[in-house]
């Protein structure tokens, strides 16, 4: 009897008891004994200076520690470079307690250490500070005249900068039968996943620290914390076993991460430093971004001319940039296309990745307009789309690795019922509501990056993997388990796999929607690498049952290598460590993609979302009372995870679309709403049916797994198409997100 | 937050006299406002009195005239889930079911919900201007983002909302509030109760200093045929009201003999207009009449630039909810559009 195949099998998150009852352990989880307690100020001021930070009569108070602030820091690294991480974008990283410039309002500028967290946090409210303040400018809209091109970096490798032009725009736009264009304006999101941003620094001793952190990349921290504070790398270890979600917000390294290990360090005591809800508003964040489209087609629908244009926010001290206008060209193949981005400073925070970035803003203009069109063209949306589909990526000139997008029309058109749609805008109804059906696409890329991974046959006969990488909760640890699992032939209940910590094989940070991709694969290297050792030992036993054999010639199974030919012919994993003299049997493997072949391909993962919504005619509200979305994402390993994070990617586009909202008042240069009262996220009444389905998607070249990844793919069609249902519900097409309902009155 | 004394009162008269002591004194309820603002550094105290424990007040019980009080320490989801309330009151059961969460509602109490304070942003951000928190220092809505601030009754000095659910259907209901203070016992009627800004936007009521509210008294007309709470806000649930609508029809046949409407969320207290409720006297019960009754209750509102859609909303959703009265059978939970 083989074992069944893991992947593929919709296996439960395994640590989902432990997070459900409240014992799976995160960063700020973890009391050790005489462990401090750090509570941040912020500025209050946007821009200007420090001229007073009186700190004694916190100071006076029984139980309270230190205030560290500019004044009386360790001095530290002095190179910007020093400063830097895996996801820093071109420019000089924002050095925490640096010195009494005030860059954005919210600015960390001292870090009150006491014996209790209610005590850090009201001495920090008896911190006198004085400003001297300076003109500040935080409205993107007021300052677009002052975009200009972004610097290239590092960062523009993975995030390409728009493509150069093709053709001649003007002319074959001014040419073309149907026209559509339109603005688009995104406000600033922030980032609030449900667990706060904490760090817990253990104050090891000679030199030694072990820090929990909040991250998207133990390595990533580790390397940050090491270069900043002169610390051996060996010295430094970064634990992240549960993340309660991240969502790009730990891809970088936070202040609390700096501040935590420089008062460790400095007090040579163990400290947290937590933050609370409205400091999540004092660091990166998705930023505004104002588009512009002009699509031009043919009578027949087909696309001749693409212009997408957009202006995004970025810092005084970072570019930050997103991939917002690529996207069109490597779905519609126009002949005559100009792709723009540029970028305005302002007196900011450098914005951060939030989930599916550029793609979620990019595609809601480009979907809005193409749906548009369709309109002007009198075909249907979907028609549309068929007409203008592309099975290479005319952008690049060079062919997907797969893509079945097609399908995903097809059938999700099928399962939603797109037939039953009157194309005529505001022609269907619901006793005094309005029903629209919208549709959109969404593309995101299938990247992978290099990683390592460690495998090792216990004396049990066990298998025990290892990798740096962390799980931000999106089933990382479900998923490996499956996919070391399958390598080995054992059940996943025999595998172990250890993460969330630097000291584990090298993997990248956690994002881009690449993990499984990337980890999957240096997994299934270490696996297979793993195989062949085995096998060798167990060619050379004593009794010679498998002498003279090849690895072909035999299965892995049940947690033994039994013969193809004759199942009553095998030997178990514990027979062979017992030959091996009881020394479990180890490999680490490195695996890098083969870029020479990849670069031949556009690799990317598809989607088609349908949404059904009704609008009461009267009074505007909206709601999203059905949508499905059908994703092509190359093999899905575990059905039950991935659909979790396509469910996830829907609930955030009712979000993106009628929901979230950062209100930023530019007179005062701050945001208002720093709280979950009102920074509004869905609740269950705002959700509906959601549907998800994965169409079949072969792909021999993204990776040996032929996966590659669900994290995002969720989040890009589906506002639009929700925009989409809102215009055919009630003719009024709403180009700004959130769209609120009295924009409908 | 500062550092406090605690102290729990044992009866009404107790918190009374600590509250006639030199220092700042606050009582505490069911904490879901008082502490936020504490720990937010927007309300200050040197003692807090736990009202928790006073066995008085706790109760639900019918009046002589056919009323109802209700008592201040109740909770309110034990308000909203009394049989005599569900029963005579619906619309005031409603209007609570649509208040925040279920949680904070299993907190809350009666006495506190009255006196919760405004959700102004720059209410609850100690660092920008706001003449309520700080008389004389500005008024940063004004000049900043006002989609949640008022329409109607407000002033330079302030242009905040009252977000109580509660009180909207209160005030339809004509309710009234036993009080009990150092000078003794007194009644205020609901529309007394709450102030506008004018020039004092810091005062919100008009309960004088070491004042308890004791009960909320309900008159025997509870118009539970006809009925409808209509809450209009940014997302289903666990939001504020940008407008809200509390509606008590009497019919005869179709014709109306009495009529209430309050609106929430356009002013710094729940709004409501006689000559409206005179003029549908004696009319027939449909949306013509209910949209010239809407037109004199939010007359003389003013919109400012990111709030002007809520004239527009609030004369809509008063037709809507007049029509919904009719139809009290179909009311949605979270009191959400039907009809
Ligand atoms: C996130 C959130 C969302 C909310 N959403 C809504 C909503 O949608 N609709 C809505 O209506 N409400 C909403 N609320 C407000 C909630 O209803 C109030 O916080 C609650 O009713 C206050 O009651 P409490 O007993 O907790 O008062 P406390 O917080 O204890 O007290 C509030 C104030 O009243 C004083 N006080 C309390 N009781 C008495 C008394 N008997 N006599 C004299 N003074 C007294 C206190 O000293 C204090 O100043 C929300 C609250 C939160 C936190
Ligand atoms: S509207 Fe009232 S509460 Fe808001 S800032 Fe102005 S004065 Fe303060």
């Amino acid at each position: 009897m083989s074992t069944i195949p893991s992947i593929g099998q919709s296996v439960s998150r395994l640590e989902g008891k432990l997070k459900v009852t409240g014992t799976a352990k995160y960063a700020g989880d973890y009391q050790v004994p005489g462990l401090l307690y750090g509570y941040v100020i912020n500025s209050i001021i946007t821009k200007g200076k420090i001229i007073r930070f009186d700190t004694s009569k916190a100071t006076a108070l029984p139980g309270v520690i230190a205030v560290f602030n500019h004044t009386n820091r360790p001095s530290l690294a002095w190179f910007s470079m020093q400063y830097t991480d895996m996801d820093a974008p071109p420019g000089s990283p924002f050095r925490p307690l640096r010195d009494e410039e005030i860059l954005y309002n919210g600015q960390p500028i001292g870090l009150v250490v006491a014996e209790t967290f209610e005590l850090a946090r009201y001495a920090a409210t008896l911190v006198e500070v004085e400003y001297e303040t300076e003109a500040f400018e935080t409205d993107l809209r007021n300052n677009a005249s002052e975009a200009r091109s972004p610097k290239m970096g590092m960062a523009t490798m993975l995030k390409p900068l728009p493509p150069r032009p093709k053709g001649n725009f003007e002319k074959a736009f001014e040419q073309s039968f149907a026209q559509s264009s339109g603005e688009y304006y995104h406000g600033t999101e922030h980032h609030n996943p449900l667990e706060l941003f904490a760090t817990t620094t253990i104050y090891e001793g000679k030199g030694k620290l072990t820090i929990y952190d909040k991250t998207q990349g133990t390595i990533n921290s580790q390397l940050y914390v090491a270069n900043i504070f002169g610390l051996k790398y060996k010295n430094v270890r970064v634990i992240a076993p549960y993340v309660g979600g991240a969502f790009g917000s730990g891809l970088r390294p936070q202040y609390q991460l700096f501040l935590s290990v420089m008062a460790a360090l400095e007090l040579k005591r163990s400290v947290l430093v937590t933050l609370d809800r409205s400091q999540m508003f004092t660091f990166g964040h998705r930023p505004p971004t104002i588009q512009s489209t002009r699509f031009g087609a043919d009578e027949n629908g087909k696309v001749t001319a693409l212009n997408h244009a957009a202006i995004a926010e970025t810092s005084r001290f970072e570019d930050y940039t997103e991939v917002v206008v690529n996207w069109s060209h490597m779905l519609y193949p126009a002949e005559n296309t100009l792709m723009q981005y540029k970028l305005v400073e302002l007196d900011v925070f450098t914005p951060l990745d939030m989930r599916a970035p550029g793609g979620s803003t990019g595609l809601h203009a480009i979907e809005s307009t193409m749906d548009d069109l369709s309109y002007k063209l009198k075909i249907d949306p979907l028609e549309l789309r068929l007409i203008n589909y592309s099975d290479t990526d005319v952008s690049l000139n060079r062919p997907y690795s797969s893509k079945e997008l097609r399908q995903c029309y097809l059938h999700g058109a099928e399962k939603f019922g797109w037939k039953n749609r009157n194309p005529e805008p505001r022609s269907m109804r619901n006793g005094n509501k309005l029903v629209g059906y919208g549709m959109a696409t969404g593309i995101w890329e299938a990247n992978s990056l290099p990683a390592r991974a460690e495998a090792i046959i216990t004396r049990d006969g066990k298998l025990h993997v290892n990798s740096a990488v962390t799980d931000i909760g999106t089933g990382t640890l479900t998923v490996m388990s499956q996919i070391a699992a399958d390598e080995l032939g054992l059940r996943v209940e025999d595998v172990t796999f250890s993460y969330g910590d630097s000291q584990k094989p090298f993997a990248p940070i956690q994002g881009g929607s690449f993990t499984v991709s990337t980890v999957g694969s240096a997994i299934k290297a270490a696996g297979s690498a793993l195989r062949k050792k085995l096998f060798k030992i167990a060619v050379s036993m004593e009794g010679a049952l498998l002498k003279g054999l090849e690895i072909e010639d035999v299965r892995f199974e049940n947690g033994c290598i039994v013969l193809k030919t004759d199942p009553f012919t095998f030997i178990s994993f514990t027979d062979i460590i017992e030959a091996n003299g009881g020394t479990p049997v180890k490999v680490i493997k490195f695996s890098v993609p083969n870029l020479l072949k990849l670069k031949k391909y556009s690799r990317a993962t598809h989607a088609a979302a349908f949404v059904e919504v009704e609008v009461d005619e009267e009074l505007g509200i909206i709601n999203v009372t059905r949508a499905l979305t059908a994703v092509a994402a190359g093999r899905i390993i575990n059905p039950k995870t991935a659909r979790s994070q396509i469910l996830g990617g829907m609930v955030w586009s009712i979000s993106k679309a009628l929901r979230e909202e950062t209100i930023n008042d530019s007179l005062l240069g701050k945001y208002m709403n720093q709280n979950l009262s009102e920074y509004h996220i869905p609740v269950h009444a705002d959700i509906h049916d959601l549907d998800v389905i994965f169409v079949e998607e072969k792909d021999d070249i993204v990776n040996e797994l032929g996966t590659k990844g669900v994290g995002e793919i969720g989040l890009v069609g589906m506002p639009p198409a929700i925009a989409n249902a809102v215009y055919h519900a009630t003719g009024k097409r709403i180009n700004q997100f959130p769209i609120h309902f009295d924009y409908l009155l | 937050m500062n550092n406090f004394n605690y102290l729990r009162a044992s009866d009404v008269q107790d918190a009374i006299s600590q509250s006639a002591r030199e220092a700042d004194v606050k009582y505490l309820a069911g904490g879901t406002n008082l502490i936020d603002l504490m720990k937010y550094n927007l309300t200050r105290a040197d003692i807090l009195v736990d009202i928790n424990r006073i066995s008085d007040h706790r109760e639900i019980t019918e009046l002589p005239d056919g009323g109802l009080r209700l008592g201040a320490f109740v909770k309110n989801a034990a308000t909203a889930w009394n049989h005599l309330v569900e029963e005579h009151y619906p619309l005031l059961s409603k209007a609570i079911l649509a208040g925040a969460s279920a949680q904070i509602r299993n907190m809350a109490t009666n006495g506190g919900n009255l006196l919760q304070r405004t959700r102004c942003y720059y209410f609850y951000d100690a660092n920008v201007p706001c003449n309520k928190r700080e008389p004389g220092s500005g008024c940063s809505a004004i000049t900043g983002y006002q989609r949640i601030m008022a329409i109607l009754g407000t002033t330079e000095h302030c242009i905040a909302v009252f977000p109580s659910d509660m009180c909207v259907a209160l005030a339809a209901l004509d309710a009234v509030v036993q009080v009990e203070g150092p000078q003794g016992m007194r009644s205020i009627h609901f529309a007394d109760f709450h102030r506008l800004p004018g020039d004092t936007p810091h005062i919100d009521n008009n309960l004088k200093p070491g004042e308890i509210i004791t009960g909320i008294d309900l008159p025997a007309k509870g118009f539970s045929k006809n009925y409808s709470y209509l809450k209009l806000r940014d997302r289903n649930s666990y939001a504020f009201a940008l407008v809200s609508v509390a509606t008590g029809l009497e019919l005869d046949g179709e014709t109306i003999t009495d009529a209430r409407i309050a609106l929430g969320g356009v002013a710094h207290k729940p709004w409501r207009v006689a000559a409206a409720e005179d003029f549908l006297k004696g009319k027939t019960a449909s949306g013509e009449n209910f949209r010239q009754a809407a037109e004199i209750i939010v007359q003389g509102a003013v919109g400012y630039e990111h709030n002007a859609f809520k004239i527009e909303l609030a004369k809509r959703a008063i037709v809507r909810n007049c029509m919904m009265a009719l139809h009290p059978e179909s009311q949605l939970p979270g009191a959400q559009p039907s009809a």
